[in-house]
């Protein structure tokens, strides 16, 4: 899941991969016709001649369950099941198909992982199809974080069900490089830089005025503006949609008011104008081209890969200025699955507390469950390469903040043309926020109307 | 027809001979042999055939119906029918015409210097050359090659900061320029990595097609003096028209579906071609309508109208090729 992460990839991107050249050959007119070839092989698959039941999980990504050793463990809990892990690389090919095998009942893997930008999608529109996991047996609401618990539940109007457990999480932070920060005169310690800027997102931009001003010209402080603007907006209870769930970007002053800060990154200099997920972005990191980064606890390890061992104990992670989250996903149980009820029990235990902690200390997938957060895997997990910064106790004070946040199905097409078009004109092609802002409403009607 | 049948079946005279019920099975086995005369080139082809109607006349035809309704990825079952609206409105969808001007341009951008390119290529592979077949190969490669991997090489090569060209550019005393956001320079960006890709191909088309050329013709525009350069002009390439035109028809057809590149050449993989859409292809756009909007109807529109812009695009070609013969 930490790829689930690196999959907030709509939003932002993930490494590319092959399969959207498979993608490329199969779309030409013959359109929308969806990969016959892997439907037959997934779906339960029933009892084997030995009695043993085999259950399928569908993922995207490294998604990390099977990596951790969760599903050796949980076999050898129960002997009579056994578990078989599907993975598409790319949510953008995973989500889509995951969508029509709902649409025809078949192809489904028993347990299907959703990426957070999808879930308000799924409870809209797919929640007849999922079985009711909040009533599940293990399932223990209050061991959730209530936002995330929130985000996987249905509207009371489609039902109320709760169709998909939180797996992990993104709380954010703030990223620096301390080096950078010392040369300009900036405190180093991550208290002190947490400090710079509490409470207010406006302080960020006047510490990068600050420093600016000492660094001089060449030296940027954030990675790029649409970095700025998910954090912002990451950290907002409301953003695209109102409370009665109708499109209200365009109304909201939060949205309005995280793309004109971070336009302003753009505008001061501050912005080293790259596009996150993007081969440029990665040798920024390796480069130094920038000193801070709004960087959720996935992208930890991300950057240690990017920046390499040069870049060892230069880099800290401070607080942000608000708690937000950024990223994440969740298991739903299909109805149409051979085994739903195996399948929920399966989903329940990797869900749990004690199986998120495990995936955390393995993998730093950041646990949604809160009641991980007292188990010692997390609430002493410090990060070396960040100076053997306290990430857990970090991280778990920021997803502890995080407000409830009103999702609403088009979020990811939304959020993707704010920050692909708007901020990106505004960021690399120099255009005022204004005209950022116009083009960015006007790719989103576009996308939106049916 | 009839003349094989008398052929195969048997001789009168040895059917006198035999009795009744071997008269009978003789007549069935002639019969026997009819139908498959008649009959197997028909089973033989089928395989190709049945494949074509499930994989491609069936999507084709659905997709046209797809593309009379409102219909989304969401909920591909509930089709609301809107009859031809997902087609006019792409009139005022400055988005698809956009995309469509995008489509032409880095299409006339990546096959002219393509085709001609691998014209020269072809020409040069065409002399005795020592270790032809390595440098046939060689051609080749960049054809085998996924157009993934070739296309995030491309996107290191064109990057705006630590980029190669650029390095070099600046080597030869020019500005950076920013390939990604510029909307010309990200379209030959585009353009250079499908010429890359596919210049050798249609340079050992054009080779094939060369080597087919009687030499007597070479002969005698020889005996009559003509140089290199001339022979070249006036013997290989009229030679090599219907090829030329094949592979213009490949290409255009190739320009016109172009979609992996640009999706890739977006460092992020997001299907809106550039901050400004500058290199959106029409291709991509029907993949951002369909995959990441999830307007199943609004995409299967969008593959309607670049089906019927080929089908026009070769009545166009067929046109001027008839009027061209006739002269």
């Amino acid at each position: 899941m930490r790829a689930s992460a690196r999959v907030q990839a709509n939003v932002r991107r993930t490494l590319v991969s092959a399969g959207a050249a498979a993608a490329a050959a199969a779309l030409l007119l013959t359109g929308c016709s969806s990969d016959p070839a892997d439907s037959s092989e997934r779906g339960g698959r029933s009892g084997g001649k030995d009695g043993t039941t085999t259950l399928t999980v569908g993922v995207f990504g490294a998604f990390g369950l099977q990596e951790a050793g969760l599903y050796d463990e949980y076999t050898a809990q129960n002997p009579g099941i056994r578990i078989e892990q599907t993975s598409i690389e790319r949510n953008e090919n995973y989500y889509p198909q995951l969508l029509t095998h709902l649409g025809t009942g078949s192809g489904l893997a028993d347990i299907q992982a959703v990426e957070v930008n999808n879930i308000a999608e799924i409870t809209a529109t797919q929640a007849d199809k999922l079985v009711d996991l909040g009533k599940a047996p293990g399932v223990d609401r209050a061991a959730y974080l209530p936002w995330k618990w929130a985000q996987g539940t249905a509207s009371a109007a489609k039902g109320g069900a709760t169709v998909g457990l939180g797996t992990d999480i993104g709380p954010q932070g703030i990223c620096y490089r301390k080096d950078l920060f010392e040369a300009a005169g900036l405190p180093t310690d991550r208290t002190a830089v947490g400090a710079l800027w509490a409470d207010d997102w406006n302080k960020y931009l006047e510490a990068g005025k600050a420093y600016k001003a000492k660094a001089g010209a060449g030296k940027a402080f954030v990675d790029s503006a649409s970095g700025v603007m998910a954090a912002v907006t990451g950290s907002s209870a409301q953003r695209f949609y109102d409370e009665q769930g109708k499109v209200a970007y365009k109304t909201n002053p939060a949205v309005r008011g995280a793309f004109d800060l971070a336009a302003s990154f753009a505008t001061e200099g501050l912005s080293a104008k790259l596009q996150q997920f993007t081969p440029a972005w990665d040798q920024g990191f390796a480069n130094g081209t920038f000193a801070t980064v709004s960087c959720p606890a996935w992208m930890l390890g991300y950057i240690q890969d990017k920046a390499g061992p040069a870049g060892k104990d230069k880099w800290d992670v401070a607080r942000a200025p608000k708690p937000g989250n950024w990223g994440g996903s969740f298991l739903v149980v299909p109805k149409a699955g051979k085994h739903a009820e195996e399948a929920a029990k399966l989903a329940a235990w990797l869900t749990a507390p004690a199986q998120q902690a495990r995936l955390f200390e393995k993998r730093g997938s950041f646990p949604s469950a809160s009641a991980a957060y007292r188990l010692p895997a997390v609430s002493g997990a410090r990060h070396d390469y960040f100076g053997g910064a306290p990430i857990g106790e970090i991280f778990a004070r920021a997803a502890e903040g995080v407000p409830v946040t009103v999702l609403g199905p088009k979020d990811l097409v939304i959020a993707q043309n704010l920050a692909d078009i708007g901020m990106l004109q505004v960021d690399q092609k120099g255009r005022t926020p204004q005209e950022g802002w116009d083009a960015a409403v006007k790719a989103i009607d576009n996308a939106l109307d049916q | 027809m009839t003349d094989e049948t008398a052929v195969l079946s048997p001789s009168p005279a040895r059917t006198a001979r035999k009795g009744e019920g071997e008269g009978r099975r003789q007549v069935w086995r002639s019969r026997r042999y009819r139908w498959d005369v008649r009959f197997g080139p028909y089973a033989f082809v089928a395989p190709f055939f049945l494949f074509f109607a499930a994989f491609g006349l069936f999507p084709l035809l659905y997709t046209g119906w797809a593309a009379l309704h409102q219909v989304e990825l969401t909920d591909p079952d509930s089709m609301t029918w809107v009859g031809l609206k997902n087609f006019t409105r792409l009139w005022d969808d400055e988005f698809f015409w956009n995309a469509l001007r995008n489509t032409v341009t880095i299409g006339l951008l990546s096959t002219v210097p393509q085709l001609l390119i691998a014209l020269g290529l072809a020409h040069l592979l065409n002399y005795r050359l020592r270790g032809s077949a390595f440098f046939r190969v060689a051609v080749l490669t960049p054809y085998a090659t996924s157009v993934a991997a070739a296309t995030l090489v491309f996107v290191l090569l064109f990057g705006r900061d630590y980029g190669m060209v650029n390095w070099a550019l600046s080597g030869l005393g020019f500005g950076p320029v920013d390939w990604q956001n510029g909307p010309l320079a990200s379209q030959v960006a585009v353009s250079t990595i499908v010429v890359w890709r596919w210049t050798g191909y249609n340079a050992l088309i054009y080779l094939a097609a060369m080597q087919a050329v009687p030499a007597e013709l070479y002969e005698s525009a020889e005996l009559d003096g003509a140089s290199r350069w001339r022979q070249f002009l006036h013997v290989t390439v009229p030679s090599l028209r219907p090829t030329i035109f094949f592979t213009c028809v490949v290409s255009t057809i190739g320009a016109t579906q172009l979609f992996g590149e640009p999706l890739l050449f977006n460092g992020g993989a997001a299907a809106t071609g550039g901050s400004d859409h500058q290199f959106q292809t029409l291709g991509l756009y029907l993949y951002e309508q369909g995959w990441v909007n999830l307007h199943l109807g609004r995409a299967s529109a969008i593959a309607w109208a670049m089906f019927l812009i080929l089908l026009l695009i070769a009545g166009a070609a067929r046109l001027l090729r008839g009027r061209g013969e006739a002269r």
